[in-house]
C-alpha cells in the first residue's frame, strides 16, 4: 500500500469517529488527539477501525509512540510491510 | 383503556416531537417495546412502552410537538374489549396518512406546522388547533426537510398523491441557497437551553456541597494493560469503565447518594443505574444511564458503555436509558482537567467526578514515589446527605479502585 491510499484510510476512519474534520487542516507533526479531541473511547473506536480496515494489530504498549499523526502512520506502514514480508 | 404518555426524557428534556409510530392500531405492545420515534433538543429517542396492551387509537401525529405527559395514544389493556365506535365519547379510527383533519384529545398535543418558527402554547387539557390540509410526507422525508432547513409547505409532492417524497426533500435542498448550517446552529442552541434550564433549576433547589480525594491508580493500571495484553482489540478495557464499576460497587453501602429527591422526599433506588455524562461532538452533553451498574461484571459494562457512546453521538437512544438514571459520573478522561465539581442533575442527588488520570508525586509511609492518580470528587445534595458521608463515600470507592480483581467480577 502506497503512503497516500494509507493516509486516506487513516483520515477516512478518523472521520467515521470525528465527522467534522477537514484533512487540509489536520497537521501531521501536532498530537492528533488534541487537534481532534478523542477521548479514550474514541481513540479506542478509531484503532479498531483501522485494525478493521488494515488487518493491523495494535498493543495498547505502542500507544505512547502514536501522538501525532506522522508518527501514526509511519508506525502503520512499518506493520504492513512487516506483514507482507512474512 | 390505557392511557400511553409522552415519558419523562430527563431533567432537561421536557417536550419532544414526534417522528414516527413504530406501532398501528390493532398491533400488540409489549413490555419494553419501542412504539415510537421522538426528537428533542439533544436526540431523537426511541421511546419505549412499559404497558402491554393492543393499540387502540393513535393521538399524536408526526411532526406534532408535545409536552412530557401528553397522551399520545390509548391501549387496550390485556382481555379489555375494544370499545363500540358510537358517536361522540367512541374512538375515532384514523387510517395512517390521512388528509382529513382529526380530532385531537385532551392531551395538550400542539400541532405545528412544519417550518413554523416560533411554536404556540396550548393551554393543558386545551385541543390545539389543526391545520386544514396536512401536507402528505413520510416521517423520513420530513425528518430530512428539518434537517436540510427544507420548508416542505412550499414543495409540490412527485408522490402518490401529491405526498412530499425523499427525493423532493433533497431535490429541493440542493436548489435553495446555503443555508444548511442553520439546523445544526438551532439544534444546538436548543441543546444549550436545555442544560440551562436544567441546570438553573438544579443550583436553584438543591444546595451542593462538594467534596474531593486523590485515588492512586498504579494497581488498577497495571491490572488493565497486563488484563488487555492478553486480550484482542475489540475486548480491551478502559479505565473509565473501571472508574464507573468502582462508584456502582461503593454506592452500595450509601443509599442516601443513589436515589431520587421529588416532591419533598428523598426515594433511595435499590439498582445503581449509572447516568454517564457523554460530551456530543457538536457541543452540549448527555447523560443516558447503565442500568443495574453494579450488578455487571467489568467486561459487560465497557462493552455497554461503548455502545452507550456509540448510540449517545449517532442520537439513538431509548427513553428508558435518559430517564432511569439514579446518580450521573462525568469523566472529563485524559485530555481534561485535573479535577471536576459537576452541577447535580435534578432529581438525582449525587454526581461523581473525574478527572484526568496522570502521574503525581504521592508521599506513603514516609517515602515519596510518582504515581498515576486521579482526583474523584462527589457533589452532593446537602438535603439528603452531609459531607462525613461523602467523604466515607469517596474513601470507599478509593479502596474499591485497589481491587481490580474483585471489581472486574
Amino acid at each position: 500500500m502506497n503512503p497516500s491510499e494509507l493516509r486516506g484510510i487513516v483520515i477516512a476512519t478518523l472521520q467515521g469517529i470525528a465527522p467534522e474534520v477537514e484533512a487540509a487542516r489536520l497537521r501531521d507533526d501536532l498530537p492528533l488527539r488534541r487537534q481532534v479531541d478523542l477521548d479514550s473511547m474514541d481513540w479506542l473506536n478509531f484503532l479498531l477501525g483501522l485494525n478493521k480496515a488494515l488487518g493491523v494489530e495494535i498493543p495498547e504498549k505502542d500507544y505512547a509512540r502514536l501522538t501525532t499523526l506522522a508518527a501514526l502512520l509511519d508506525y502503520l506502514q512499518h506493520k504492513l510491510s512487516e506483514r507482507s514480508a512474512s | 383503556m390505557i392511557d400511553f404518555k409522552l415519558p419523562s426524557l430527563g431533567a432537561d428534556m421536557d417536550e419532544g416531537v414526534l417522528l414516527e409510530w413504530k406501532v398501528k392500531p390493532g398491533d400488540t405492545v409489549k413490555k419494553g417495546q419501542v412504539v415510537c420515534v421522538v426528537d428533542t433538543a439533544k436526540a431523537a429517542i426511541d421511546v419505549e412502552s412499559w404497558q402491554e396492551g393492543t393499540v387502540a387509537e393513535l393521538l399524536a401525529q408526526p411532526g406534532d410537538k408535545m409536552p412530557v405527559g401528553t397522551v399520545m395514544m390509548r391501549l387496550l389493556a390485556p382481555g379489555e374489549a375494544a370499545t363500540p365506535k358510537v358517536g361522540a365519547g367512541g374512538i375515532e379510527h384514523v387510517p395512517p396518512g390521512a388528509a382529513s383533519p382529526r380530532k385531537v384529545g385532551a392531551g395538550g398535543i400542539e400541532h405545528v406546522p412544519p417550518g413554523a418558527a416560533s411554536p404556540r402554547k396550548v393551554s393543558a387539557g386545551g385541543t390545539a388547533p389543526l391545520a386544514a390540509e396536512r401536507r402528505r410526507i413520510s416521517p423520513a422525508a420530513k425528518k430530512r426537510a428539518a434537517e436540510l432547513g427544507v420548508d416542505i409547505d412550499q414543495l409540490v409532492g412527485s408522490g402518490p398523491q401529491g405526498a412530499v417524497t425523499l427525493e423532493d426533500v433533497e431535490k429541493a435542498a440542493a436548489q435553495q441557497p446555503a443555508t444548511g448550517a442553520q439546523p445544526a446552529a438551532d439544534r444546538t442552541r436548543e441543546m444549550r437551553q436545555a442544560i440551562a434550564a436544567a441546570m438553573s433549576h438544579s443550583k436553584r433547589e438543591i444546595p451542593h456541597y462538594y467534596v474531593s480525594e486523590d485515588i492512586p491508580l498504579a494497581r488498577m493500571l497495571a491490572w488493565l494493560e497486563e488484563t488487555n495484553a492478553q486480550r484482542p482489540m475489540i475486548d480491551r478495557l478502559l479505565p473509565a469503565a473501571a472508574l464507573l464499576k468502582a462508584v456502582a460497587r461503593a454506592l452500595a453501602d450509601y443509599p442516601e447518594l443513589n436515589g431520587h429527591y421529588r416532591d419533598g422526599a428523598y426515594q433511595p433506588a435499590k439498582a445503581v443505574h449509572l447516568g454517564v455524562a457523554i460530551a456530543l461532538r457538536e457541543g452540549g452533553l448527555i447523560a443516558p444511564a447503565i442500568l443495574d451498574a453494579q450488578a455487571k461484571p467489568l467486561t459487560k459494562l465497557m462493552q455497554e458503555l461503548a455502545d452507550l457512546v456509540r448510540r449517545a453521538r449517532a442520537g439513538s437512544m431509548r427513553s428508558s436509558e435518559l430517564s432511569a438514571a439514579t446518580v450521573t459520573v462525568t469523566n472529563l478522561g485524559d485530555q481534561g482537567s485535573h479535577g471536576v465539581f459537576g452541577v447535580i442533575t435534578p432529581p438525582q442527588v449525587a454526581l461523581v467526578g473525574f478527572g484526568r488520570i496522570a502521574e503525581r508525586p504521592w508521599a506513603e509511609n514516609g517515602g515519596l514515589k510518582v504515581l498515576p492518580v486521579v482526583t474523584a470528587s462527589l457533589s452532593a445534595d446537602h438535603r439528603v446527605s452531609d459531607g462525613h458521608r461523602g467523604a466515607l463515600f469517596l474513601r470507599s470507592l478509593a479502596d474499591w479502585l485497589q481491587q481490580p480483581e474483585e471489581l472486574a467480577r
